[in-house]
């Protein structure tokens, strides 16, 4: 019992010693453009958890909502003149409605059938954005200025953008926390654990999966507007297969089922890329690949995943 | 000679060259079938080896003067070696897991084929001259047909004939099958299984990679040539339903077909018109066209 609670004890502890480091990062002289970066797709990796870490649907389309959300929001801002707030809000319900279609055609099928849907649905989302006249072509969408958020604050300072994204990031970890320990979470884990059971037991298994796939499509939109936002573009790369990939690669890396093994997943996919890119070149896209292989071969829990059982094995034995 | 207002000439040359696309998607949907049948492993590598066979009859030519004829076994042959050496290094450590894992691991082993491509000859395209003996082009009367075009769609239906033939209507194919079914009950009749497996994927890889070297003179070889036709094919294999070998012959014909028709009647949907069926196909019989599985 006692060890028990030092555990939750140790996991509390850690989650504030990162959030005290993420408070203070631009303070310390960590690049905020850098860590914002690692943000979004930190976020994006949780909304992409949400799925199959706690629901146990592999969706390989996720690019699509991150994608094409990062687009609605930079061309209302760009060429609307949209307020920043807005424009987000609306790249995330677009991401939500484009979910929703995803969800209705894809969750007919289960398992690696879904995984191809997705990945075939959003693929054809990626030739949209590639002819569509809004989205600028190969080009994608260049220089979209950051603006005023509510009228008040000046997003255009690093420093203000910084919390800004932060503030939006812990909420949005707490909200999928609370989603996950929810009594809807708890149907959705057993929907992950045992499907014909949730069936058997009345439970409207397709529904939750419709509204899980929703709520996560939703986040990852979220995820791919204020990325725009950040970065000041948005282009192909981000509603390419690839990055679909990429997503997956965070959350494995990291502890898929973990609640913040996608961050760490996130932080070390986004650090490698960033540090590796001018250095090595096409190895980039090797290591990452090597990186798969490996976890999919020797560790599939993850890191996060893999330091949980330590821990718990540690405690069994105590 | 018009068709609905499109001359009839640029009709049937839109129609020839869907037929062409739809030629090498059978023959990679076909190989994913076989692999899925009997590993139950989605093979996102598909792409790649399909990028690896076409470079390699290009470096055979380039660099050994190894003309066409030859690197069209070649270069299945040692892909097909690659593919063995990935099954026994790689797959078979994941035999019995969620078939999640393997299309995961596949995705990882494409990303390393592509890098390494990428890193040596980059993005730009090579190009593969058609081979001497299918230079030129037929005049049929009513339209002129290239020679290496039709060579390629004989091909692609002697290969994908000749597979059905062997897993429908040989012993061997009788083995695979039964092992699809069963693989403890085979191995209890004597049959050696994972030797079986194992060829079965070293042969997906040389049919993805025989895909490649007659796509070479078509189009320009580049590392990133697979990974885009590879989605394309999952969009064939989820119409046809993935069980059936004929399934996947018949839906990557006929889905080339239709692209071939809608790049005459509307070119920008040309590219999301397979996806555009697969969606119709799958609100209508969720299993595919020709899938048994519920």
């Amino acid at each position: 019992m006692s060890m028990s609670t030092n555990h939750t004890k140790l996991i509390r502890a850690t989650y504030i010693g990162i959030l005290v480091l993420a408070l203070v990062a631009p303070l310390i002289g960590l690049y905020p453009v850098f860590v914002m970066k690692l943000l979004c797709f930190a976020l994006f990796a949780c909304a992409f958890n949400l799925l199959l870490g706690f629901t146990g649907l592999l969706s390989f389309g996720h690019a699509a909502f991150f994608g094409f959300a990062a687009y609605v929001t930079g061309y209302f801002i760009k060429s609307q003149g949209w307020s920043p707030e807005i424009a987000i809000l609306a790249g995330t319900l677009v991401a939500a409605f484009i979910g929703l279609v995803f969800g209705l055609i894809a969750i007919r099928r289960q398992g690696i059938y879904f995984a191809m849907i997705t990945l075939a649905l959003a693929q054809m989302v990626y030739f949209i954005c590639l002819q569509a006249p809004f989205t600028g072509g190969e080009d994608g969408l260049q220089g979209v200025p950051r603006g005023k958020l509510l009228g008040l604050l000046d997003l255009s300072s690093d420093t203000t953008m910084y919390y800004v994204i932060l503030a939006i990031f812990v909420a949005c970890f707490l909200g999928i926390a609370r989603i996950v320990t929810s009594p809807f979470g708890q149907v959705l884990k057993m929907i992950r654990e045992n499907e014909p059971r949730a069936v058997s037991l009345g439970y409207e298994v397709d529904r939750y999966k419709l509204v899980a796939f929703v709520l996560s499509a939703a986040l990852a939109g979220l995820a791919g507007s204020l990325k725009t936002l950040v970065m000041g573009f948005a282009t192909l790369t981000d509603v390419h297969w690839s990055m679909s990939g990429e997503v997956i690669l965070m959350s494995l890396l990291g502890g898929v089922g973990t609640f913040f093994g996608p961050v760490f997943g996130a932080g070390i996919v986004i650090a490698l890329q960033d540090l590796l890119a001018d250095k090595v070149g096409a190895w980039v896209t090797v290591i990452i690949g090597a990186i798969f292989v490996v976890c999919v071969l020797a560790f599939r829990k993850g890191v996060v995943g893999e330091v949980h059982a330590w821990l718990e094995r540690r405690r069994a034995r105590a | 000679m018009e068709i609905f207002g499109i001359p009839l000439q640029a009709f049937l040359g839109q129609l020839v060259l869907g037929l062409v696309n739809g030629a090498f998607y059978a023959m990679l949907s076909l190989g994913l079938a076989v692999i899925f049948g009997l590993l139950d492993i989605v093979n996102f590598a598909h792409g790649a080896l399909y990028m690896v066979g076409a470079f390699a009859a290009w470096i055979m030519l380039d660099k050994f003067g190894i003309n066409f004829w030859f690197a069209l076994v070649l270069a299945p042959l040692l892909v097909g070696v690659l593919g063995v050496v990935i099954e026994r290094t790689f797959l078979k450590r994941l035999y019995g897991l969620d078939p999640l894992y393997g299309l995961l691991l596949t995705f990882g082993l494409s990303l390393i084929l592509e890098g390494i491509f990428r890193d040596q000859y980059g993005v730009s395209g090579q190009s593969y001259p058609v081979p001497e003996l299918l230079e030129g082009a037929t005049n049929l009367g009513f339209m002129i047909l290239p020679n290496y075009r039709a060579f390629v769609v004989l091909a692609s239906l002697v290969v994908c004939l000749g597979t059905w033939f062997l897993i429908e209507r040989t012993r061997l194919g009788a083995y695979l099958r039964a092992g699809t079914e069963n693989a403890k009950l085979v191995q209890a009749f004597g049959v050696n299984v994972p030797l079986m497996v194992m060829l079965t994927y070293g042969a997906g890889a040389a049919l993805a990679a025989m895909a490649g070297v007659l796509a070479a003179p078509i189009i320009q070889v580049t590392p990133l040539m697979g990974s885009n036709l590879i989605i394309v094919v999952f969009a064939v294999v989820v119409i046809g339903g993935m069980g059936s070998i004929l399934g996947s012959v018949v839906t990557g014909l006929v889905l080339g077909l239709i692209e071939g028709m809608t790049r005459v009647f509307y070119p920008e949907a040309s590219s999301v018109v397979v996806f555009v069926v697969m969606v119709i196909v799958l609100i209508i019989r969720p299993a595919g066209l020709f899938g048994k599985e519920a």
